[in-house]
């Protein structure tokens, strides 16, 4: 399968995050998805999905949609190769 | 590979806003409460008015939300926030205090602090969180309790001949000559989240503007409250509150108008 | 010498206000204190000062709330159904230390009651009429004169423990017409650290009396606790008047002090050594004088415009080896002097 490599990433605080789901399920690209590990407070926080991490295109729909302002979005300094 | 820490050389797409404090919210998974003060924060930083902004609580779940905030913040009695603000803004035009009020707090127990400051048209900014349920008290009826739906305190659902009718606030108050602006938004999606920022950044601008209250009604998740998961809730938001109380701007003066229009606010 | 104005109690208080530098009043119509306001309405705009005519008392004091928040002297004026529904707003200023001047006018209740002048506020003023642990000061004036002194003391007080004062006059006291000697403008009033006035250049300023965890509002209300003391011991107030070869002592505030003042007059000229210890603070009571006064004195007699509130105060003062009589009328009658006197009389025998 030819992954495209998009140039956005986000950023997670497992520890703010409560594990609402909201950021996945509003994921155009699906790149979140919920970690199997509990955080300090007993939530599974959402985490970026290993294999999916190049789909993110930085839209920031997980970061709008996040009541937890737990989520950062970012776009690379520069592309990688 | 995920990156937990961004690099410093990349550019920040979003950020948490400066006005907010680095500590975490204490509300439920999936509440609407963290993204309106998200927007809010994000809106005082645009306009660059931290430093004059006050935000004055109300009682219910956001009862603590001055804790969130890095401007100036005032506690109210249940229902008084609209009072207690406008006892500011009359001694000092130059603050801008804002209302922060649930429900229960504003179209119940402070129906006439409202409906009052709105009459007189109190150059104050109020934001107003319906989710048709009492959160806090752990999920009684609220005025804006949809008929038919079931809380704590009524068990087989909302029975009109029993517990009345819903309250619609922005239609209600829109009837005033008081306010200058009041809109209802929601935010169960990202473009609703986006236009709920537009409205709340022109309630924001009509008290700097001096034109007179604005208020904004925004329709919120309260999944704990409804027993649903929290995106579910977004739809339950969309299929059972959408249709009693449509979004849209209730009241935009003439004055408000062309405010959106100097900028190009959309 | 001050030029002397005459006027009532009320517009007296309204004066003092705006001399101690009151810049905001919010309040809502009640007899008896109807034209306190409307003398600030007249008054305070042209000054440049808010006043607003309220939606209802709880709004009223909610906005004194505000304004003293943001660092402003501010006032309100009510009668007892009113005062009722300030007791919230008193309560959480009193939890946050916010100053505030409230001027009860007080009227004959329970309920609606009558308009005439009463004194049956007495508890709600003087032991935290409202929720949880706190208490207000409490000044009781006795001429319109002490209606405007008083009025200024208790906006200097408030602010000096950061906490409500209560100005308890009553109808006959806000309606009678007197001359007052007019008293300077405060020059400069007390910076305010902690008030609400945008978080520029310093941490911002929170006031809140909710902390959501026991443990942390313990601490708070202990530091409650530790002013009220203080203000026990620095803000007890009383007058006394022909006491020192008193044999009995009437004790009695605002206007039933003034019956009794006229009452110890008549007593005197029968031959009965009658004095009168007239409190001016009821919260901080002046137990300690009483009690001292109970050393040398056998009888009190309590002339009060109420069913009896006053009187627990002294007994408690006085203790179980005193006599302690209660003369009084309700619902908004005026006790006269001879009703006193006719009770001097009966308890001297």
């Amino acid at each position: 399968m030819s992954q495209r490599r998009h140039t956005a990433y986000i950023t997670i605080d497992s520890e703010r995050c409560k594990g609402c789901g909201l950021c996945i399920f509003f994921c155009p690209q699906k790149v979140i998805g919920q970690a199997e590990r509990f955080n300090q407070k007993g939530y599974t926080p959402a985490t970026v999905i290993e294999e999916k991490a190049g789909e993110c295109t930085g839209c920031t729909a997980c970061a709008l949609m996040c009541p937890d302002i737990a989520i950062g979005v970012y776009r690379h300094a520069k592309v990688a190769p | 590979m995920a990156q937990t820490k961004a690099a410093k050389s990349d550019t920040i797409l979003f950020a948490a806003p400066q006005s907010l404090e680095d500590v975490p919210l204490h509300y439920c998974p999936g509440c609407g409460h963290g993204i309106v003060h998200r927007l809010i924060a994000e809106v005082v930083d645009k306009l660059g008015i931290a430093d004059r902004t006050v935000c004055v609580a109300s009682v219910g779940c956001s009862a603590i939300n001055y804790l969130y905030f890095k401007f100036d913040g005032l506690e109210s009695s249940h229902g008084r926030a609209p009072a207690s603000a406008s006892g500011i803004k009359r001694c000092r035009p130059d603050l801008i205090p804002f209302t922060y009020q649930g429900d229960g707090d504003l179209a119940a127990i402070g129906t006439a602090e409202i409906v009052h400051a709105c009459a007189r048209g109190e150059n104050i900014t109020v934001f107003f969180i319906n989710n048709a349920i009492y959160g806090m008290t752990g999920g009684q009826m609220a005025p804006t309790t949809l008929v038919g739906m079931h809380s704590t305190s009524t068990p087989g659902g909302r029975n009109p001949a029993l517990a009345g009718y819903p309250i619609k606030v922005c239609e209600m108050l829109s009837t005033l000559e008081g306010p200058a602006y009041i809109a209802r938004v929601s935010i169960y999606n990202p473009a609703q989240v986006r236009r709920a920022k537009q409205a709340i950044e022109l309630a924001f601008r009509t008290q700097l503007a001096g034109l007179g209250l604005a208020l904004v009604e925004v329709l919120s998740p309260c999944p704990v409250g409804w027993g649903v998961e929290p995106v579910q809730a977004m739809d339950w938001l969309v299929e059972h509150m959408l249709p009693q109380y449509p979004l849209g701007e209730y009241k935009v003066t003439e004055a408000v108008q062309a405010l959106k229009e100097v900028k190009g606010h959309a | 010498m001050a030029k002397r104005v005459l006027m009532s109690g009320n517009i007296a208080a309204a004066e003092g206000a705006i001399l101690a530098g009151c810049h905001a009043f919010f309040g809502y119509p009640i007899t008896p204190q109807n034209d306190l306001l409307e003398h600030m309405s007249r008054r305070l705009p042209p000054l440049g000062r808010i006043f607003v005519q309220t939606e209802s008392e709880l709004s009223a004091i909610n906005m004194v709330l505000g304004a003293s928040a943001a660092g402003f002297r501010a006032m309100t004026s009510t009668s007892g159904p009113g005062f009722s529904l300030q007791q919230e707003g008193i309560s959480y200023m009193a939890g946050m230390e916010l100053p505030a001047v409230i001027v009860d006018v007080m009227r004959a209740g329970p309920g609606l009651g009558s308009i005439g002048g009463a004194q049956g506020d007495y508890f709600q003023a003087t032991k935290g009429g409202g929720h949880g642990d706190y208490r207000v000061l409490t000044l009781a004036p006795a001429s319109a004169q002490e209606m405007m002194d008083l009025t200024m003391l208790a906006f200097e007080l408030a602010d000096k423990y950061r906490n409500p004062v209560v100005v308890l006059a009553d109808g006959f006291l806000g309606q009678a017409m007197e001359p007052v000697a007019m008293r300077e403008p405060v020059a400069e009033l007390p910076g305010k650290p902690w008030a609400i006035t945008g978080a520029r250049g310093r941490p911002k300023n929170v006031l809140n009396s909710l902390e959501l965890e026991p443990a942390d509002l313990e601490p708070r209300m202990q530091a409650l606790v530790q002013k009220f003391e203080m203000m026990r011991q620095n803000e007890v107030r009383y007058e006394s008047l022909d006491l020192d070869d008193a044999s009995m002592a009437i004790v009695a505030y605002g206007s039933a002090s003034r019956s009794a003042m006229t009452a110890v007059h008549m007593a005197r000229q029968e031959g009965l050594r009658v004095g009168l210890l007239r409190p001016i603070s009821l919260f901080p009571f002046p137990y300690q004088a009483l009690s001292d006064l109970a050393q040398r004195v056998d009888d009190f007699l309590v002339a009060e415009l109420s069913f009896g509130q006053l009187v627990e105060d002294v007994r408690w003062a006085v203790g179980p080896n005193h006599r302690v009589e209660l003369v009084n009328r309700l619902a908004g009658v005026r006790l006269s002097a001879e009703e006193i006197l006719e009770a001097i009389r009966k308890m001297a025998r």
